[in-house]
């Protein structure tokens, strides 16, 4: 069913600190480990050892320059599905293979009963939907569905891959649907954004925005040197005597 | 947005089919057109091949073309899933026609007729909302996307129906309307493209990424180095002069020849006309062709924003 589901009260998805993310890679490398053998399986490489290879991932790691001089900033930025409120990928569906869920809101495709006509790539303006040629079904982020909910791994563990894995801990997965989560309150104090939120999708996920550049710091003093740091008793001798 | 030949085909051909039926809908119960029974099957039997090749076209895009049936369960939210039942629908009244073309039963070819011409009108309008719906391409949002396809449609549809009336030895009410609608069509094509290179973005780079606050966003490093799906199907990109020339060759030759010819053919008429006719369907087509082309090749996703900048 395509038609979207009354909103529920549970919105899981993702923080991504714009602030500490240094572009590693890792988040998008963990995914594709991941979810190759996941819900999704498998993520297709074409040619994947020659040129010209592809392949369907969940995840980019884009980098941008923002601002001039001073003020400009390299940010690095991990782009994956938002998990929107009001999804047009989902209404668009044709068939009811892609759909939202009531229960936490995750959005996720029904690869069984998906026909591979590509139109919910089209009304996701994030670019969040991959198609994978290989099966002929359209493949997306499920927030990684299969370790949030899994009972067969530590609980510490139960986390998308791609949070689990970051080095800077740049990625939060949560509730954003209840204020006082960790992920709400985190939003809250950084002031996290929605993506394009003039487009009316109200994506779930939120980026919290790069802090401001300290100060410079004056430059550095030298120090006027004193007896102790000449080293040759013979000098420091005559240091003092001159000195007088 | 990458133009699959298949698309642009099954859009042309379709709604030219679909054209064709609506005006023989319509046109045949008020008896404007040729009243033999042959013309009416000609014309049914030319509308249904286009429509029907059209749509097998369209299915070839698909990943798994064997499960296209599924596609028209989803008629509450989707656009495409209302187009894919009004064109199943629109084959009822449309054969219930031709058998009644077939026992020469005016009655029912004349309700069954008009029935088939609505359904064509529904199915091209589904076909236009498929594209105005989506909000990421500020090209296709465009208010005058759907009255375009529904106007193209028209037009080709008209411009064939006076071709085959042509061959009847009477085209001259289709010929009219194709000239009218030729017109119409270049005014709003015109108009269209006109307004889509004044429209103003419906996102930036800026709100793509939420650094804005920090000043102008320039993409500096690419999430990888190859292509990948979202480039090959959003990121298509074509140069500008082709654009501006392949414009002036659909106004001039797709719309502006058409309703001239038709002009010419009404004035002539005889077998001088009906050439002139069929010159100008196929002329019209070939337009539509290039019309189609523009449409998915000029327009933009908002995805590469975060690959282009804008």
């Amino acid at each position: 069913m395509t038609c979207l589901p009354a909103p529920g009260a549970k919105k899981l998805g993702l923080v991504i600190d714009l602030d500490t993310c240094v572009g590693c890679q890792a988040c998008a490398t963990n995914c594709k480990e991941w979810n190759t053998s996941g819900h999704s399986a498998p993520l297709p490489d074409f040619k994947p050892y020659a040129a010209g290879q592809e392949g369907v991932w969940f995840n980019r790691v884009h980098s941008f320059e923002a601002g001039e001089g001073e003020a400009g900033r390299t940010v690095h930025f991990p782009r994956s599905c938002l998990h929107c409120e009001t999804p047009d990928c989902v209404t668009v569906c044709p068939t009811g293979a892609s759909y939202k869920r009531a229960e936490d809101g995750i959005v996720l495709v029904n690869h069984d009963t998906c026909i591979g006509c590509g139109l919910c790539a089209w009304a996701c303006p994030y670019g969040a939907r991959e198609m994978d040629d290989d099966q002929g079904v359209m493949k997306k982020c499920t927030l990684c569905i299969d370790r949030i909910y899994n009972e067969n791994i530590p609980e510490a563990q139960r986390q998308p891959a791609c949070v689990l894995t970051c080095p800077t801990k740049a990625r939060h997965f949560g509730d954003l649907g209840d204020p006082d989560s960790a992920v709400s309150r985190l939003v809250a104090e950084r002031g996290g954004q929605p993506l394009m939120p003039e487009l009316g999708y109200n994506p779930v996920n939120r980026y919290l925005p790069p802090r401001k550049k300290a100060l410079p710091p004056n430059a550095p003093v030298e120090d006027a040197p004193t007896p102790m740091d000449i080293r040759n008793p013979l000098l420091r001798w005559m240091d003092r005597v001159l000195s007088r | 947005m990458n133009p699959a030949p298949s698309i642009v085909f099954f859009t042309t051909a379709s709604g030219a089919g679909y054209g064709l039926l609506f005006w023989l809908g319509l046109l045949r119960p008020l008896g404007l057109v040729p009243g033999s029974q042959g013309f009416g099957l000609t014309a049914l039997g030319l509308a249904l091949v286009l429509i029907t090749a059209g749509l097998l076209s369209s299915t070839a895009h698909l990943g798994n073309p064997q499960r296209a049936w599924r596609a028209v369960s989803q008629w509450r939210s989707s656009w495409l899933s209302r187009e894919g039942v009004a064109a199943l629908g629109t084959y009822v009244p449309a054969v219930l026609f031709g058998l009644g073309l077939l026992a020469d039963l005016p009655g029912l070819t004349a309700a069954m007729g008009l029935l088939a011409a609505a359904g064509a009108v529904a199915t091209v309008y589904c076909t236009g909302m498929i594209y105005a719906s989506l909000k990421p391409i500020k090209e296709w949002r465009h208010p005058l996307v759907v009255p375009g396809y529904l106007l193209l449609g028209a037009f080709s549809g008209a411009a064939l129906l006076a071709m085959l009336g042509g061959f009847w030895g009477d085209g001259a009410v289709p010929a009219v309307l194709a000239l009218l609608a030729g017109i119409a069509a270049l005014v709003v094509k015109n108009a269209y493209w006109g307004a889509i290179d004044q429209a103003p973005p419906v996102a930036t780079a800026e709100s793509a990424t939420s650094l804005g606050f920090i000043g102008k966003v320039r993409p500096l490093e690419p999430p990888h180095t190859e292509t990948n799906y979202l480039l090959r199907e959003m990121g298509f990109r074509i140069a500008r002069k082709h654009a501006e020339k392949l414009r002036l060759l659909a106004l001039a030759a797709g719309f502006g020849a058409p309703a001239a010819l038709c002009a010419f053919a009404l004035l002539v008429g005889g077998g001088m006309g009906a050439a002139a006719l069929t010159l100008g369907a196929v002329l019209a087509l070939g337009g539509l062709l290039v019309e189609r082309w523009l449409m998915f090749a000029e327009a933009t996703h908002t995805v590469t924003l975060y690959y282009h900048g804008s």
